[in-house]
């Protein structure tokens, strides 16, 4: 072998040291209707999804060997000042918080850099709702009662973001923790975005005369809201992430 | 009829020249009170005072116009709702209602919207004394752990809701999130005594009606409008007991009262008093002697009353179900002299028998059919479902009663004294002064209209709980003591 070959291959065997590679599952696409931002089924196509959320020893990991990353050393432009607020020191993420609970309070922009680091990228909007909207049984079980209720029932539970993950209940596509742990970063989470000049706007009181009183919207509803909520330098305690990879 | 027709070119000048400039004058009035509430300069600032519910900020007074901040805070917290049942409600400044606001027409409000880090939804503020897109909704709109402050002047004087108005709207009102904002007129409401803060609001939970421990939201419920709980102030008995508003005889009692809904409207009512005045919808129109006034959800009215004789004044929904089984009861104390020039009370009880009966036969003689009698247990089990339709709103669950309104019937010396009497009371009902455990009441108890077997059932639930005697009545006993 060229010593050129050596240094890639030495390169991509750093790159899995110092980037965990978490277990995913795939997700074979296919199409479905979102509830917001098109009105007609958009494609989603085959991708691979981590099966937890990100986690707090993972990133723990990620901001070792990724310094711009650290509590202290994040930057302005990149997160608001509460960036792991919970996290005692840059490489303490505290005794609040159990290795296997997910991360939070992390920016969009920090939660992008992690999944490029592990070779992934961030979910879609569409890609999130089109695993999401899956129970343990079927593909799409947004008509369910039950399903509807367990999303409810989780705005309903506080501190959910201290729990671990892989605890839930596996959807059909051995997917843990969409539901009932933390919201989660998408790369295009405001292009469904609420803009205060916007007329038309149905996460307001329009909502109220929305065409439906389908139970699977006020879940759904409340997402949007959330994510529209957003900027990408903001830090959540109730928001995580996890990745995505193409296939 | 030659004099009319040479008065009338007269009377049409005298209207023209003289009349029509009165009118162009009062409308121009109407709009310059509009207009010089936008152009009020203000030249002070301050922050404003924010209370909990029953409580009201300090009246605006004299002051002039002032640059107001308002900090408000958005907190989902689990609070009681009724005797042992909780739920997680979603709050402005971790009350429902949220804290009132108390403001004067041509104030600069300058207004912080902060969303506790805890929370999990991002919320926001649409104020009905806005004018401007949303009532501020878009301009308030607010992540967990993030502030926004927007600012508006407030032009229109009256008592306007204020509620949450994210995605979707209805639910975030359905736990919680509404309050009052006054925005009193120049130089203030004219001053009363006693000034409170009220709002109802209907509540929809998993489990029926004092169905205990946490209680999560029912979407299906609120689609249907039918709620568990119907109440004031947040939870059950949130004004009576310890919570009852209090005033003394004379004062006049002004009640600030708010309907967050998300969708009963109130038929609201002061069993034994008259408002003097009624704000109607909040606004400047004034009503006169009135006994029920109508609160639409969303909606306010201001009512005035002077309290003219010592007692407990029972605030209801007049939707009565609502009041008795689902909560929307309230207590008035009023202390000072009575007063029997207005109120004599009773001065006579006599007997009436016109000879005749009101169905046309006579059912007083003892009935032939057989009697039935269920097994402890049976009864046990039939008494607590008997209990929580007819006996636990004013009992409550623990038996506890409400203090100076519904005797208690745990350890109830009364109660455990006399159980021939307990069958009369069930049957007949009870009115006038009795004495339980040392405290005195005086009140009604309406009859119950129980089959035999059934009072059965629910005194001997009653005498088997709550440290009391463990009487077992039997239907043959409520037959002979009927």
């Amino acid at each position: 072998m060229k010593p050129i070959t050596y240094f890639l291959l030495s390169v991509i065997f750093s790159l899995k040291v110092y980037c965990q590679t978490d277990s995913m599952v795939v997700i074979k696409g296919g199409k479905f209707l979102p509830l917001y931002g098109t009105s007609s089924e958009v494609d989603v196509t085959n991708f691979k999804m981590d099966v937890y959320p990100v986690t707090n020893a993972d990133f723990l990991k990620f901001v070792k060997s990724n310094p711009q990353w650290k509590k202290s050393e994040v930057k302005g432009i990149f997160s608001d000042e509460d960036y792991l607020e919970y996290w005692e020191k840059d490489e303490n993420f505290g005794k609040n918080r159990f290795p296997n609970s997910p991360v939070t309070n992390v920016s969009w922009f920090a939660a992008k850099s992690y999944c490029e680091c592990m070779g992934k990228r961030l979910p879609t909007v569409n890609e999130w709702e089109y695993v999401a909207m899956s129970n343990a049984e079927v593909k799409d079980a947004r008509q369910n009662e039950a399903y509807n209720k367990t999303i409810l029932s989780w705005y309903e539970t506080p501190s959910t973001y201290k729990n671990i993950v892989g605890n839930g209940t596996k959807n059909y596509w051995g997917v843990y923790d969409l539901f009932g742990m933390v919201w989660e970063w998408t790369y295009d989470f405001n292009s469904v975005m609420v803009s205060a000049n916007s007329k038309d706007n149905n996460l307001y009181c329009d909502a109220g005369t929305f065409t439906t009183s389908d139970l699977m919207n006020y879940a759904a509803f409340m997402r949007y809201a959330f994510r529209s909520s957003l900027e990408g330098k903001f830090t959540i305690k109730n928001l995580g992430f996890r990745c995505v990879q193409d296939i | 009829m030659e004099l009319n027709n040479t008065l009338n070119p007269v009377i049409k000048f005298i209207t023209i020249f003289f009349l029509l400039p009165i009118l162009l004058l009062s409308c121009e009035d109407a709009e310059k009170k509009k207009v010089n509430a936008e152009e009020m300069e203000v030249r002070d600032s301050g922050i404003a005072e924010l209370t909990p519910p029953p409580f009201v900020p300090k009246p605006v007074g004299n002051r002039p116009p002032k640059k107001l901040v308002i900090n408000m805070e958005v907190i989902e917290k689990e609070m009681e709702m009724s005797n042992g049942v909780t739920y997680l409600y979603w709050t402005f400044d971790g009350t429902v209602p949220g804290s009132f606001i108390r403001t004067r027409v041509g104030d600069e409000i300058e207004f912080h919207l902060k969303n506790h880090p805890d929370s999990k939804l991002p919320h926001n503020i649409d104020l009905h004394a806005v004018n401007g897109p949303g009532g501020g909704a878009e301009a308030s709109f607010v992540a967990p752990g993030k502030e926004a402050v927007f600012t508006f002047k407030a032009l229109n004087p009256g008592l306007y809701v204020y509620h949450c108005a994210t995605a979707p709207v209805a639910m975030h009102v359905a736990n919680g999130m509404y309050g009052l904002i006054l925005v009193e007129p120049a130089g203030g409401l004219p001053p009363v005594d006693k000034e409170y803060y009220i709002m109802q609001g209907d509540f929809y939970t998993e489990g029926e009606t004092n169905e205990p421990g946490l209680q999560n939201f029912d979407i299906q419920k609120a689609i249907d409008e039918e709620p568990e709980y119907v109440v004031f102030n947040g939870k059950v008995g949130a004004l009576t007991g310890e919570g009852a508003i209090t005033a003394e005889v004379g004062e006049t009692v002004r009640l600030y009262v708010g309907n967050g809904g998300p969708n009963m409207i109130s038929s609201f009512h002061v069993i034994g008093e008259i408002f003097d005045k009624v704000y109607l919808e909040g606004g400047d129109m004034i009503n006169e002697n009135v006994g029920t006034t109508i609160i639409p959800a969303g909606g306010a009215a201001i009512v005035e009353m002077k309290v003219e004789v010592p007692g407990e004044y029972i605030l209801v929904d007049h939707a009565l179900f609502r009041a008795f089984n689902k909560g929307t009861l309230g207590i008035l104390e009023v202390e000072g002299p009575s007063n029997n020039n207005v109120f004599g009370g009773k001065i006579a009880e006599n007997d009436y028998n016109p000879g005749t009966s009101a169905e046309g036969t006579d059912d007083s003689g003892m009935p032939s059919e057989p009697i039935i009698e269920l097994s402890k247990s049976e009864k046990m089990a039939q008494g607590e479902k008997i209990y929580t339709q007819r006996c636990l709103a004013c009992h409550q669950a623990t038996g506890a009663g409400v203090p100076n309104a519904f005797p208690p019937l745990a350890s109830a010396d009364f109660l455990n004294a006399d159980a021939k009497r307990a069958i009369k009371t069930v049957k007949h009902g009870l009115r006038g002064e009795i004495t339980v455990n040392g405290q005195t009441y005086n009140g009604i108890m309406p009859p119950q209209n129980l089959s035999d077997e059934e009072i059965a059932s629910v005194l001997t639930y009653i005498y088997n709980n709550w440290g009391n005697n463990k009487t077992e009545v039997t239907t043959q006993m409520v037959r002979e003591n009927r």
